[in-house]
């Protein structure tokens, strides 16, 4: 148990007869950067869904840190420290950029069934809010509504609230789709940065940034998980190969 | 959607930062009133029309809470007007006439009726919240229609208005004037601090986007149905204030079309501003009370059968006149408003 802070146990799901998530076993070791990767239609997003809460599985378990999450709804997984970003971008538009986070901040800071006070005002939510979008290095940012942010910096926006929930795990849903060469480094950068103090599940179909940043790497095709190894053994694999890696783009 | 969004975003956000005057200037309209009404000559009936004015107002301002806040479109809230009307009717018909029992006792009542229709309804979205807190609506109003010891259809007449520790000075229009006036100031700064406090934020981010305020870990029920107990109470003041307005008492207080005339007030003054509601429902009920003489007026021209069949049927133009408001004013008149003021 010790040795595997997030851990699959033949998760299931189906659309029908249409399996989505065909009996994944899947173990993330605490500190790691934990890539899944696969063809469009693999499931990859699926199975981030599943595994924090927004989609339910049909059988097997979902472990976090030791305890049985299976049946907990999305908030609860996020106390306990899972956080997830989306593929498509999930913000608040009208709140400030800094807004966005610092409500990330106060989901995890004190009650908030407070009806008094001015909560854009409190410095303690404020200042690690800000401390998160220096992080990802939109600080300049920080008082331009969200939905006026371009998109890569939505991207980062999205990392950031993520980090505000002082996360155990992240789970990012290709946080590099659509982002610009610039932004993308950025984004790897941080990721960079982040790696062994966070653990993080990275779905990503950049294979230059998965090959960078992964310390292991999970193929999912047609939602099972035909290999996991480390980067250099996965591009090495003659089954990755016929089943996905080939067809895309050749390593 | 997205651009409209995007178009307003900035707007929003420096008209948070920047002090709002109209606020101000709204209420001490309302407090400077009754001594203009006591010039007019026609006092009681100016200080009539702006109590009912302000206690639509407050009753619409509970409506934005929840429907400019948290976009919780409540199709039924006229239900709460209903449960504080009836209280002060049935409590003073059988000799509880202090308002210090009725108030709180109608707030206890609107209170419990919202916190149990909204952890029903609240667990449906769109469309389906809409026809279920309307179908509780209704059923308030069937209940209150068959009380036949209270008057049934045909409501209940006060006979006076409710004390206050004994004393009977609301029967003066200006004290009950001014007594609704404190009420409306005091639920405006409540909920004006509500929609800032953290709970608040926690509400607004709920309206923009669920997914995302479950995924920072926020469950968006127990908040929502919070901020819809704390809406369904404050329409329920509001009933209490109508029901001494009106001295009388009756189902059509808790009709569907009352539910629709609130949102419309909302809409009409603009969403999610709360003084934007109280401004709708000045317009709304001015409106209604004199578009009659404004059409007899403005239609010298026609012969005096045609003048007088028009201030009839004023509705006939009631209608397109809100239509075009809220068509072309966007934002309701608060929307007008700003957008003269940016130039």
């Amino acid at each position: 148990m010790a040795d595997s802070l997030l851990e699959l146990r033949s998760l299931r799901k189906t659309y029908g007869a249409l399996f989505v998530t065909d009996n994944v076993d899947l173990s993330v070791r605490p500190g790691e950067l934990h890539a899944v990767i696969g063809p469009n239609g693999a499931g990859k997003t699926t199975l981030i869904h599943q595994i924090s809460g927004l989609v339910r599985s049909d059988s097997g378990q979902v472990l976090f840190d030791g305890e049985d999450i299976t049946h907990l709804p999305m908030h609860e997984r996020v106390r306990r420290g899972l956080a997830r970003s989306f593929q498509i971008t999930s913000i608040l538009p009208a709140f400030s950029a800094l807004e966005n986070v610092a409500l990330a901040v106060q989901a995890r800071s004190g009650s908030s069934f407070r009806f008094f006070g001015n909560a854009a005002r409190e410095e303690a939510l404020n200042d690690a809010a800000m401390e998160c979008l220096n992080v990802v290095g939109i600080g300049s940012r920080a008082r331009v509504p969200a939905g006026l942010l371009s998109h890569g910096e939505k991207r980062q926006l999205e990392l950031a609230i993520g980090l505000a929930t002082q996360p155990k795990l992240l789970l990012l849903d290709e946080p590099l789709a659509g982002t610009g060469h610039e932004e993308s480094l950025r984004v790897v950068e941080t990721l960079q940065s982040l790696k062994g103090r966070i653990t993080i599940v990275l779905i990503e179909h950049d294979m230059d940034a998965v090959f960078s940043l992964a310390d292991r790497v999970s193929v999912l095709v047609y939602g099972r998980v035909i290999a996991t190894d480390k980067p250099e053994r996965i591009r090495a694999n003659e089954e990755v190969r016929a089943a996905y890696l080939g067809e895309e783009e050749s390593l | 959607m997205a651009e409209l969004t995007q178009a307003r975003a900035p707007s929003m956000s420096s008209a948070v930062a920047r002090f709002d005057p109209l606020p101000v200037f709204i209420f001490a309209m309302f407090a400077a009133a009754p001594f203009l009404a006591s010039t007019s000559g026609a006092e009681g009936y100016v200080l009539s029309l702006l109590t009912r004015v302000m206690i639509f107002g407050l009753a619409a301002m509970s409506l934005d809470l929840i429907l400019g806040y948290g976009a919780l479109v409540s199709f039924g809230h006229a239900a709460f007007f209903g449960i504080g009307a009836y209280t002060v009717g049935i409590m003073a018909s059988h000799g509880v006439e202090d308002a210090l029992i009725q108030v709180p006792v109608a707030l206890a009542a609107s209170a419990f009726f919202a916190a149990v229709t909204g952890a029903i309804s609240l667990r449906t979205k769109g469309v389906y919240f809409i026809m279920i807190t309307l179908a509780f609506a209704q059923m308030l109003y069937f209940l209150a229609s068959s009380l036949a010891a209270y008057g049934g259809d045909d409501g209940l007449t006060l006979s006076t208005r409710s004390l206050v520790a004994g004393s009977d000075f609301l029967e003066n229009d200006f004290a009950l004037y001014g007594t609704t006036l404190a009420c409306l100031l005091g639920a405006y700064m409540l909920s004006r601090s509500i929609v800032k406090s953290r709970f608040g934020r926690v509400l607004r981010g709920t309206k923009e986007n669920t997914v995302r305020m479950e995924a920072i870990g926020f469950q968006p029920l127990p908040f929502q149905l919070t901020a819809y107990v704390i809406s369904g109470m404050m329409a329920g003041l509001a009933g209490c204030l109508l029901a001494n307005q009106a001295e009388f008492v009756s189902p059509a207080f808790m009709t569907w079309q009352r539910s629709g005339e609130l949102i419309f007030m909302v809409v009409l003054g603009g969403l999610g501003s709360l003084h934007g509601a109280i401004i709708g429902a000045a317009v709304f009920l001015l409106l209604e009370e004199f578009l009659p003489e404004i059409l007899h007026a403005a239609s010298f021209f026609l012969n005096d059968e045609l003048r007088s069949r028009l201030s009839e049927n004023w509705q006939m133009v009631f209608g397109p006149i809100l239509i075009l408001i809220v068509l072309f004013a966007r934002g309701g008149v608060l929307g007008f408003i700003r957008r003269g003021s940016h130039g």
